[in-house]
């Protein structure tokens, strides 16, 4: 590359620099701006010009406080019980709303509590819609992650076998991929459908009526596992793919050796191929974390981060804010909690899998 | 002895594929039910999902949901919008991307190393995150058109075209491709007194046809599914792609045949494409996956 011949400052700039001027303007200028625009208040359309508020977006969003309290006594110090049964515990708003003693808690919200010993520990929260949006983004990670890398590890292992029509079976599994997830989820929202859907149904057929109709998507408990298990049909076959391509850089000869050897199946895997995979591992695990911290149009199409707030996800709350509020700053400051958390999160799985030597 | 062991060769050899179909009948039958569906009216549509009939184009079968749904929006525009969004990104992009890849791999010019290292930079960077601060630079960007000077990008087509021209993972791949050329044929050619602009065109470019077809494959899916960015940039009809067009047919009583005959036939088409040159489509995923 030393060649004088190659060398022309012009050329380069001339060739490179439409598309480093686009990525500069529509990529790097608006993440900048996330930033800068995480410490104000600017709004899409406002009169007003935007002010510096320092970490107030931050604090509104992440804030958080323990409130342990004491059950209510009455004057023979016995405890008050409520009509369930249970003690009864001072109101939670008579601390967050008004109270001169406690300037710190105002405005917070009851996000969930434990009991110890005799009392009650409150987690207070500023904004406990977007906690149970982090909440729930991360439940959603933790299930997909492992559940579609596994998965279409184990699909691309069944497909990496010479078999007649090996391809048309390749070519089936991988089809979702193309289908775009909006339309997917449209789809399966007829599926999970809680009177004539297509899940209760066959289920019903399989244990001879014996499952009652669940409505998947209307019922709390089911509506996130039920997006899990939608997202990682629609997935799985990009990453099997991503598999296939890895297990077919380890070389034959390998495989031979180990034949020679006597090596089990569950010898070959171990011994073998996973370790020719280290690189693919990094590479599924990293790109599934992204795409699975990015959620959204699944929710938006199927649930709208109901019931109960059970489906809201960081995205989700991006977009509410941002664009269906016009906040642009608290969209903005969500949107780097969430560069944070993806960079984090794929740093510590670059450490976690890196060279041992 | 050994008839034994052939058939229980043979045995191993039906468990195989019956564990194969039941995998592929789980992938297929969604799509299926989803075509299927696209044929029935309504009432029937419902009643079938109660047996396998839900996945057989059986009974009052005809294409009344499809006039239907084209009554109920302009779906004839929304494709049309769709293509023309997706198809002259694509174009812009391997026209851009190629160019920068090519001045990243085969020019010495300063600045080379940090404008690479930058646009790299920018692969761990998900689009959600610069969603929301892009809507409001989109939102006041100035554009000089045949009405003069104009404020603001929004409902327009530029705004679903222009951001997602270049992007890292296409350079990336042009640059993997570009290495594995002979280096040694450009400078013979400068050598020669080519110009840059010839190296491009008559050397390099008819050598990067498989990168082509997976920069393409790749952006195609990409722009075509969009849904998140004309979400918010498009509110006018006349602009609408064909994913944000799915909200007329969001009600409170979904007809559901017209739902499914709309999704057909937003579908079908890539299904199709796709089926015709799957052996591209899979390479250009699994290109995604081999690291520099």
């Amino acid at each position: 590359m030393a060649s004088k011949f190659l060398k022309s400052n012009r050329t380069g700039w001339l060739m490179a620099g439409p598309a480093a001027a686009l990525i500069g303007c529509f990529v790097i200028l608006p993440f900048v701006f996330a930033i800068i625009l995480s410490f104000t208040n600017q709004r899409l359309v406002s009169p007003n010009a935007a002010e510096f508020t320092g970490l107030a977006n931050y604090r509104q969003l992440l804030g958080m406080a323990t409130l342990t309290l004491d059950p209510v006594k009455d004057e023979a110090g016995v405890v008050k019980l409520a009509a369930d049964g249970t003690p009864e515990y001072p109101a939670v708003r008579s601390f967050t709303r008004n109270n001169p003693d406690h300037p710190d808690l105002a405005g917070m919200r009851e996000w969930f509590s434990f009991d110890h010993g005799d009392s009650r520990t409150f987690i207070l929260a500023r904004d406990v819609v977007f906690m149970q949006a982090l909440l729930n983004t991360f439940i959603f990670v933790l299930v997909v992650a492992p559940l579609q890398g596994g998965l279409a590890l184990g699909l691309a292992l069944l497909i990496n076998q010479r078999l007649r029509g090996i391809n048309l079976f390749r070519a089936i599994y991988f089809m979702p991929v193309v289908v775009s997830i909006v339309v997917v989820s449209l789809l399966w929202r007829f599926i999970y459908d809680g009177q004539s859907g297509l899940l209760n149904n066959l289920l019903g057929a399989i244990s001879f009526g014996a499952m009652p109709k669940v409505d998947w998507l209307g019922n709390p408990n089911t509506a996130l596992g039920a997006i899990i298990l939608m997202s990682v049909w629609q997935a799985v076959g990009f990453h099997m793919v991503i598999w296939l391509s890895g297990l077919q850089t380890i070389s034959p000869t390998l495989y031979e050796a180990g034949a020679i050897e006597g090596a089990s199946k569950w010898q070959t895997f171990r011994y073998i191929t996973w370790p020719g995979l280290r690189n693919t591992a990094v590479l599924v695990l990293i790109v599934i974390t992204m795409q699975a911290f990015a959620l959204f149009a699944q929710i938006d199409v199927m649930t709208g981060g109901g019931p109960l707030d059970s489906t809201q996800t960081i995205v989700f709350q991006a977009v509410e804010r941002g664009y269906g509020k016009q906040d642009i700053s608290g969209g903005s400051t969500i949107s780097v909690i969430l560069f944070v958390i993806v960079l984090s999160i794929s740093m510590i799985q670059r450490w976690l899998t890196r060279e041992r030597t | 002895m050994a008839q034994i062991s052939a058939d229980n060769h043979g045995l191993r050899l039906y468990t195989r594929y019956a564990v194969l179909v039941l995998i592929a009948v789980i992938f297929i039958f969604p799509l299926v039910f989803m075509v299927v569906s696209s044929l029935k009216p309504d009432q029937q549509l419902l009643a079938d999902t109660a047996s396998l009939r839900a996945f057989l184009p059986v009974g009052d079968i005809s294409l009344n949901n499809y006039t239907a749904a084209f009554q109920r929006a302009p779906v004839g525009l929304f494709i049309m919008n769709s293509v023309i969004v997706t198809g002259v990104t694509v174009v812009l992009s391997l026209l851009a991307c190629s160019a920068a890849a090519f001045a990243f791999v085969f020019v010495n010019w300063k600045g080379r190393e940090l404008v690479l290292s930058l646009i790299l930079a920018t692969l761990i960077v998900p689009f959600e995150t610069i969603a929301i601060p892009l809507l409001l630079i989109s939102s006041q960007l100035p554009w000089i058109g045949l009405d003069g000077l104009t404020s603001g990008w929004l409902n327009t087509y530029r705004v679903q075209i222009i951001p997602f021209i270049a992007d890292g993972l296409t350079i990336f791949l042009f640059v993997q491709y570009f290495k594995d050329l002979p280096g040694e044929l450009i400078e013979a050619a400068r050598v020669e007194g080519a110009s840059w602009g010839q190296i491009y065109r008559r050397i390099v470019m008819p050598l990067a046809g498989p990168v082509l077809a997976t920069a393409a494959i790749l952006k195609f899916l990409v722009m075509y599914n969009q849904y998140l960015w004309p979400l918010m940039v498009v509110q006018d009809e006349a602009y609408r792609p064909v994913m944000v067009g799915l909200q007329y047919f969001f009600q409170l009583n979904i007809a559901w045949g017209e739902v499914m005959a709309y999704l057909s036939l937003i579908t079908v088409p890539v299904l199709a494409f796709y089926l015709y040159l799957q052996k591209a489509f899979i390479a250009s995923i699994a290109s995604t996956g081999v690291k520099g």
